[in-house]
Formats: C-alpha cells, structure tokens, sequence
C-alpha cells in the first residue's frame, strides 16, 4: 500500500504564507477541464450572440484545445491584446454600445473565450471558473425555463470538478465527477434552506438597462393590418388562469386588451383622453354572480392585465381604465399572478364621457369613400340594425377568414370589404368600426385573447398569443357599451372552438397549437403543467410569496430578523449534519482490539478484571488459577487476540468471528439472590 | 508584545511534538479562506446583486448552491487533515549545501483519498503527496541546508487546499528530529600515510620517500610542499605547484586538523578533513582522525566513517556530546 512520494512537485517560490495563491503553474491535464468549463458557461449563449460572436469563442476554444494537443506555447501576449481590443470594438459596433444585457453578456463571453489563451498558472485557471460563475447567472437573464434549471446543476457539476482537478492532481474523470456530486448533493440542504428564508429584497435596485425588457412579446399599443395574425403564430402562453368555479364557456371568454380609438387610415392606436375624460371613473355593473379567477401573466411589458369582460373586482395597484381595460399601475415585468372577478354580462358606462363618444364617431377624411357610400345606407336605421346589417354581410358575403390576407393599399376598408375579402380578425374588427362610425354609431376596436385551453393535469386555462384577437364594441344608448365580434359571423368555429378549428389545414399555425394526436396533446399539457409548477413556486418565489409560505408553515410575519435567525440556526443545523456525515469514524478503531475488549469486560462483571499492564496470555494464565471453570474459554480468546494481534494472521475474518463469539459463550453471571 | 507571543504559542501549539504518533485533532488544525476564497465570496456578492437586481429566481438558487457549495467545502478541507496520523523517521545526514529530507509515515484510517497534502518548512520548498484511502504513504520534507551542525529545521507545515481550493487548511508539526549536516567536503589529496602510530612524526618527511612529480597546489597543502622554484619560474596567474611523493608503507592514515594548511579558515579546514575522510573512506584505507579536543581512532568501514563525519559536523558546537549518548 506504501505509495511513494510524489517527490517534490517543485514549486520554485518558497512556501506560501496561509491564504496566499502559490503561482503554480498550470498542469497540463487540467486544461481540458478548464475548456470544458469554457464551453459549458459560454456555449448556450450562442442561442442569443450574433453569429461572429459565437464563431470566435468556437474557434479560440477548438485552437486552444489544438495548442494543448500539440503542446505546443500559447499566442504571444499582444497577439491577444489585439484579438481582445477587436473584439471589444465589434461589440460597441454591433450592439451600439457596451453597457446593456446583451452586450454585456458578450464582453464576458469575449472574455471566457480568450482566457484559455493567456492561462498559465492556477490563478488563471481560478479567473475562468469565477468567470464561469458569472457566465451562469447571465443566461438566466434569457430563460429560467426547467431545463436551464438542469443545466445550471450540470454545469456546477463540471465547475466544481474542474477546481477538484485543479487541486487535487491527476485522478480518474470518474473519481472526480463523483466527488464533485458527493460536494453538490451536501451543499443542496444549504441551497434549500438559504432559497426558502433568505430574505428577498425586490428589485430592481437601480434602473435597468434599456434592453432589460427586450423580447418580451404581446399585443403592442397599435394595431395595423398584421399585428395581430403575426402574434398569432407563435404558441407562447400569454397567461395562465384558474377560474374558482367552472370556468365559463370558450365563445364567452373575451380577455380585455388594449381598446384603439384612433384610425388613421392604416393604424388603429389607443389616443390619449383629455384630463376630465380621464378622471371619470367608468361604471360597470354586473348582471349575475361574479366569477373569481386568478391569472398568471407572462411578462409582457404592459400596463393591461387582461381580465375577462367585464371586469368588477381587480387586484390591489390596478384599476379600470376609462375605456374598461384593467390597467397595472406599473408595466408587468415579471410573471405574475392577479386575483379578479368578473361578470360576462354587464353594462358598463351607459351614462359615457361626450370625449370619448366623440373620439368614438372621428374617421380620417376622404378615404374609403365606397364603405362610407354602403354606410351612408344605413345610417337611418338604429344603431342595433346597422351592426347587424354589418354582421349579416359579413356572413352571407363570402369572406374569408385567413393568416394570409392580400395587401390592401390606401382605401384599405373598401379594398377589403369589395374585393379582395380576405382577412384576419384585425381587418373584420376595424371594417366593422369603421362601418359604424361612418353610420354615426360611435364603435372602437378592442384587442385581447379570446378563449383560451383548459389543461386538465392542473385545470388551469391556458391563453397562448396565438389566441390573440381583436373585436369591436358599440355604445348603445341606455345599454352602454355593447360588444360585437364580426369574427364570429365569418368564421364561427374560431370563437366556439379556437383558432385551429377555424383556419384551414394550410395556414401557418404554430405546432403546439395544432396537435392532433392524442397524446402529444397530453405531453404537452404534463409539461406546461410542470412549468406553470415551476414558475410559481421556484421563479415565482418573490417577498411575497415568502411570507406566504412561512405563514402556511405556521409562522406569523416573519420579518429579516427572524429569517435572518432562523436561517443561521438551520445552516447551522446543516454544517452539524454534513460535519458528521463526512466525519471519518474515528472510533471504529480495531475491532479486534474492540473484541478483546469486550471479552475483558465481561470477564470483570464476572469478578476478574485484567490489569492494564497484563497480555492476553499472562491474563489468561491468571484467570486459569482463579477461575477455573473460565480457563478454557479464556485461553482460547487470548490465542485468538494474540494470533490476530501479534501473530501471521493479522487480518483474518474468521478467527475475528470466533474471538467475538468467545464473548457469547460465556456462561451466564450466577446471580446472587437466585 | 508577551501577551500576543503567549496567544501565539497557546494557538499554534509552538512547543514539539512528544507524543507519537502525531494525530490531529481538531484543536490543532487552523482554517481560514484562500485568496480564491475570498475572490468566490465576492463574485457570490456581485451575483446576487445583479439576481436581485434582475429578479432571477434560478439565479437566487445558483447563488445559494454555491454558498452551500462553499460550507461543504470549508468542511472537506478541514476533513482532508482531521484524523491524519504522522510518525516521523530517522533523518539521514546530509551534506551542507544538500537537501535534507525529513521522512513523515503518513497513515489514512479514512475511507477517502486525502489528496495533495503539502508539506513545507517555513521557507523551504513544498512537497506534496497523495495519501489512499486507508493506506499509507511517506513524504519527505526538504530542509536546503547550508551550514554544517546539528540542523534544528523548526516546525513543518502541512497544509491543504483540496478540493476547492477555496480554504487553506493547516497545522503545525514539530516533531523532534534534528539532523547532522557534515560540513561540505572539499576533495583533495589525501596526506601521506603514516607507518607509525605517532602523531608527531606525521608531518616530517619520514615516509615520503619518492619525489614523484608536481601538481597545481589544494588548500590542502602545506607549504612546505610547494615547488619554490618552479613557482618562481611561472607567471602569477597560474596556481603554485606542489611536490608530490609516493611511495612509503603506510598501514595507518590519520587525518590530522594539524595537516590541513593553517592559513584557511576553520570551516575550510573541516570542509578538507571531510574531503579527506570520504576520499580515504572511497579507499578502504585504515584512518583515524584527530580534531583539537578529539580524536578517534584508527578503523575503517561504514561506522567509523560515519562518527568521523558527525565529529567533524559537531566540532565546536556546544554541548558537543554526541546525539547517542543523548538517547541513550
């Protein structure tokens, strides 16, 4: 077993004082796990990085890699220099600047990348993992998704097998992976405690970047011909929501979005109101029982929560704008979850700001002159007569519903209504307002989601972009404001059974949207499950959520202090745990020495103990006078001991058994009183 | 100052080891954070921040994986020492300007490999070495020495960073060992052998009978024997020469201080006689040496050489007793 030394692995420097880093130079079979880091860290935001970018990390990564195949000396320091001062100039010129996210996150990947080239000493070696750090925090900037938790387990993994390689010399993969699990697995506890009490402060702490937000994708604050059927094709969930009681039918469930009053000719926008119109609080009144729900909003960077028509009771920093729309007081940033209730009946604002009625009547002048002429038809009639004049064309004319309506030009309105009658819900939802306000019935466009998918595995509703819609609404006088989906007449099915019924095979629907096989579906819906899970409980976990977690666990508002306490106590608790659990079990020492031990132990509840000077054969000589009737059994314990101690047969099992069994045979204490 | 030195000393344990085998114990195995250690607790705190800031939940957790990451560390490096059994062996003497190795046998009860455990003088070079799981291993700790005498090389270091690097665990050994560095030797001719018991006559020219030839002047050489006239006949720069005899029926060859040429210093005077004894040693020749105070008798063999060299490294040193009578 006698391993020699591993003479010397001559450090030049003299011995460093505590806590210094000896410049040791960099063994050469570390350095693959150093790249392995590298690659790890800094290749999955490639998924993000401009294509130059992500060339370059590959390829310094691959001639690294080459150099230290080949032994041969890394590139001369101003040849670096160099690179790094290029890349640092395409960054400013790609990105326009060199503060923000992304860029950012490019300048550390620039740096993962070249630092490879210039790592000669341990110390570099420990730059490229804390840079590895670094670089594992930033992709969550980008996903928080269950696999990039995953990944962050991985990753740490590798990380920390790396630095085992770095300071523990050559030793299997294998050897290191396990330890670097082993170290994982006893850190976890930590993780959970210091997750589950650390006090959370909310952010931001300062202002974030521009770019924080970017990506973040919505309805937007205007809508053209496009906006919305673009939406449409992707699958993403917009919101998730619970509704307490059954939830209402597919063909009620219209999610309040933005309401666009402003027509343009091409664009319908939302337009600021005047100060007083502003100030007016909209009157809403339900017609039967309110249904609870609570949503769980993606982020999308705007102020509008999107609750169900019509909104009664909504969640504390909110209210109801003038136009009906529950309005955040702050952008939603970040997922969240609201508590509304809402009636699929109502009446709201029958008594109605005359500027709001007003900007409900304005048209662009001069355009579209054949609608105003088919409206100018109709305006004679009352204002319920017109919209269903509007509605029974749109029926009874063959129009289409497609994503892939042709370009109208600039009498959109009559373009579409008299020729080419081939649109999305965008175009039959300004078509119809535009109808109205030429008939003098004052109308506006409403965006949102309309309908959404139950997920039985956690009976949440799911509202995806692609349920995205836009519809119109009259003001009626003595009913208020009166909603009217054109959509519905054309192309019934998409409000009854959702967009993939409505549109035809052909259309560029997204996948997740159109599953037909069965258990796809069901795949999909165990997953969204198992995120919306995870969103709630691990990303979701904010001040709030933490307060509310502790109270379940019995405990009334708990503050820092206490927090900060208890953490202590339980990492405490856990040091304690983890110290005994890698504690080398010191006091398992001999267990021939324990036996023999044990055998002298008996001996003296039997009235002879041995002296401490006294060997197994002299003890045995002893007890044979003094006892005679244990002579024989200690004999044979003391060969035993002495054979397994002292003699040839230091480490055999069996003679180990017939020691301890010595202790066994002994005859039972005579008591005395029996 | 006392009141710190004394913290020092009841902290650190400065008093040798005398138990053995040395085991460590928690009371005597120091930890604190690397510089990396450090530089990890501020890249942790920079993180969070920027979690914080950002509201990333996953990184809240990466953060907190890695400060737990950090305690279990903190635990392992202090486990990698905790229980290491060391027992100190026979240091072999050395010559001064050599490194002498300070022999440790390690033994690991443990189940698990203790790794780069290393081994430091203050001062002196590090070795490290690997320890297996349940096993045993020896490391030899490195003393550059330079003076000849009894080495006292003071206290070792074993440290470890393993597995993180991220803390630097440590404890002090001192076991007491010493070592007998000889003076380093300086190889030159060996004086003419002496077929008398005599002292005296050593230096006469009985028993150099032949002249045999010149050669460039040693240290070494008296002065007597110096060429004078073939001296006188070549320039300055060259070395002076000395007459060389052979010849003469020498049985016995005394090392004498009083050979050595008086007008070097002391410590050349041992460095020649070393040079002497290890070249008559080479020889097999039958020596005695002879130092002011001290003289030991004519032998040969590996023990005489031996206690002529500790003679020669102990000349002078106080309490000159030898290191056997001292374990006697």
């Amino acid at each position: 077993m006698v391993k020699m030394v591993k003479h010397l692995k001559a450090v030049g420097k003299p011995s460093a004082s505590p806590g210094s880093l000896p410049l040791l130079t960099l063994e050469h079979g570390a350095i693959p796990w150093l790249l392995a880091v590298a690659l790890a860290t800094a290749g999955p935001h490639a998924a993000h990085l401009p294509w130059w970018l992500s060339l370059l990390v590959g390829g310094t990564l691959l001639w690294r890699a080459w150099l230290w195949q080949q032994r041969r000396p890394l590139p001369p320091r101003w040849a670096l220099v160099l690179l790094v001062i290029g890349s640092i100039a395409a960054i400013a010129w790609q990105f326009g600047t060199l503060l923000g996210k992304d860029a950012g996150v490019a300048l550390l990947v620039v740096f993962m990348a070249l630092k490879p080239m210039e790592m000669s000493s341990r110390r570099d070696a420990l730059v490229v993992v804390m840079l590895g750090y670094f670089l594992l925090l930033t992709h969550y900037l980008y996903s928080q998704s269950i696999p990039t938790g995953a990944w962050l387990l991985a990753a740490i993994a590798l990380l920390t097998a790396a630095l085992i390689r770095l300071h523990g010399g050559a030793q299997p993969v294998a050897t290191i992976l396990r330890h670097a699990l082993l170290l994982l697995a006893q850190a976890l506890p930590f993780m959970l405690i210091l997750y589950l009490l650390f006090p959370r402060v909310a952010g931001p702490l300062w202002g974030l970047p521009q770019d924080a937000y970017s990506g973040l994708s919505g309805l937007s604050e205007e809508m053209s011909p496009g906006t919305i059927s673009r939406l449409t094709l992707s699958g993403a969930i917009a919101f998730r929501s619970r509704f307490a009681g059954e939830p209402p039918e597919k063909s009620d469930l219209y999610w309040r979005g933005p309401v666009f009053d402003e027509y343009d000719g091409h664009t319908w926008r939302a337009r600021a109101l005047p100060a007083k119109a502003a100030k007016q609080l909209p009157v809403v009144a339900g017609i039967g029982a309110p249904l609870a729900y609570s949503s769980i909003l993606e982020a999308h960077n705007r102020r509008w929560l999107l609750a169900l028509d019509i909104a009664t009771r909504l969640p504390p920093d909110s209210a109801l704008a003038p136009t009906l729309e529950a309005l955040a007081r702050e952008p939603v940033r970040v997922r969240t979850q609201f508590s509304f209730a809402s009636s699929i009946d109502y009446r709201a604002n029958v008594i109605e700001a005359p500027a709001i009625l007003q900007q409900a009547l304005a048209l662009p002048k001069e355009i579209n002159p054949r609608t105003r002429a088919l409206a100018s038809e109709w305006a004679s009639r009352p204002p319920e007569k017109i919209a269903a004049a509007a509605l029974a064309m749109f029926r009874n004319e063959d129009f289409y519903y497609t994503l892939r309506p042709s370009l109208l030009g600039p009498n959109a309105m009559d373009e579409f209504l008299f020729d080419s009658r081939r649109g999305f819900c965008e175009h039959y939802a300004s078509a119809f307002v535009f109808l109205m306000r030429a008939a003098g019935v004052p109308a506006r466009v409403v965006a949102g989601y309309q309908g959404g998918e139950l997920n039985p595995v956690d009976g949440y509703l799911v509202v995806r972009q692609s349920d995205a819609h836009a519809w119109a609404e009259i003001w009626l006088a003595g009913q208020g404001w009166v909603r009217f989906d054109p959509t519905a007449a054309v192309a019934p099915a998409r409000i009854e059974q959702g967009i993939d019924a409505a549109l035809p095979a052909g259309e560029p629907l997204p996948m997740i949207v159109r599953l037909d096989s069965d258990w796809l579906r069901q795949l999909r819906n165990r997953w969204e499950a198992a995120n919306n899970t995870w969103n709630q409980w691990v990303l979701g976990y904010n001040p709030q959520r933490q307060r509310e977690v502790l109270s379940r666990l019995g405990w009334r508002d708990p503050d820092w202090r206490g927090m900060s306490a208890s953490l202590a106590i339980l990492c405490g608790l856990a040091l304690l745990l983890v110290t005994l659990w890698t504690l080398p079990r010191r006091l398992a020492a001999d267990p021939v020495q324990r036996a023999w031990q044990k055998y002298c132990a008996a001996l003296k509840r039997r009235g002879i103990p041995r002296a401490e000077w006294e060997g197994p054969l002299d003890f045995a000589h002893r007890v044979a006078r003094e006892k005679p009737d244990l002579a024989a059994l200690t004999n044979e314990a003391a060969g035993y001991y002495a054979e397994l101690r002292y003699g040839r047969r230091a480490s055999n099992g069996q003679l180990l058994r017939r020691l301890q069994q010595c202790v066994r045979r002994l005859p039972p204490r005579r008591r005395k009183h029996s | 100052m006392p009141a710190l030195a004394s913290l020092q000393r009841w902290l650190f344990r400065l008093a040798p080891d005398e138990q053995l085998p040395i085991v460590l114990g928690q009371r005597r195995i120091f930890i604190v954070p690397t510089r990396a250690g450090i530089l990890f607790a501020v890249v942790l705190m920079v993180m969070l921040i920027g979690a914080i800031n950002y509201n990333l939940s996953l990184g809240h957790a990466l953060i907190f994986l890695l400060a737990g990451l950090g305690i279990v560390a903190m635990v392992h490096t202090f486990h990698n020492l905790f229980g290491l059994c060391l027992t100190p062996g026979r240091v072999p003497a050395v010559f001064a300007g050599d490194l002498a190795h300070f022999p440790l046998q390690l033994e690991n009860t443990r189940r698990q490999t203790r790794r780069a455990l290393e081994f430091s003088f203050a001062g002196q070079a590090t070795s490290s070495v690997d320890l297996p799981a349940e096993g045993r291993a020896s490391v030899a700790v490195s003393f550059a020495t330079q003076r000849r005498g009894r080495l006292d090389p003071g206290r070792v270091t074993l440290a470890t960073r393993y597995p993180l690097g991220l803390f630097r665990a440590w404890s002090y050994l001192h076991p007491r060992w010493s070592c007998i560095v000889y003076p380093r030797p300086i190889r030159t001719a060996l004086p003419a052998p002496s077929p008398t018991m005599h002292a005296d006559h050593l230096h006469g020219d009985n028993g150099q009978e032949d002249f045999a030839g010149l050669r460039p002047r040693q240290l070494s050489d008296p002065t007597r024997h110096i060429a004078w006239k073939a001296v006188a006949r070549r320039s300055d720069e060259q070395p002076h020469l000395v007459k060389q005899f052979a010849g003469g029926a020498a049985e016995e060859l005394w090392l004498a201080w009083s050979l050595t040429a008086s007008e070097s210093g002391p410590e050349e005077r041992l460095s020649i006689l070393t040079g002497w004894v290890l070249s008559a040693d080479e020889e097999q020749a039958r020596y005695g040496l002879k130092l002011p105070g001290k003289q030991l008798a004519v032998a040969r063999g590996e023990a005489h050489r031996a206690s002529c060299l500790q003679a020669l490294a102990l000349h002078g040193e106080n309490g000159e007793a030898p290191e056997s009578s001292r374990q006697a």
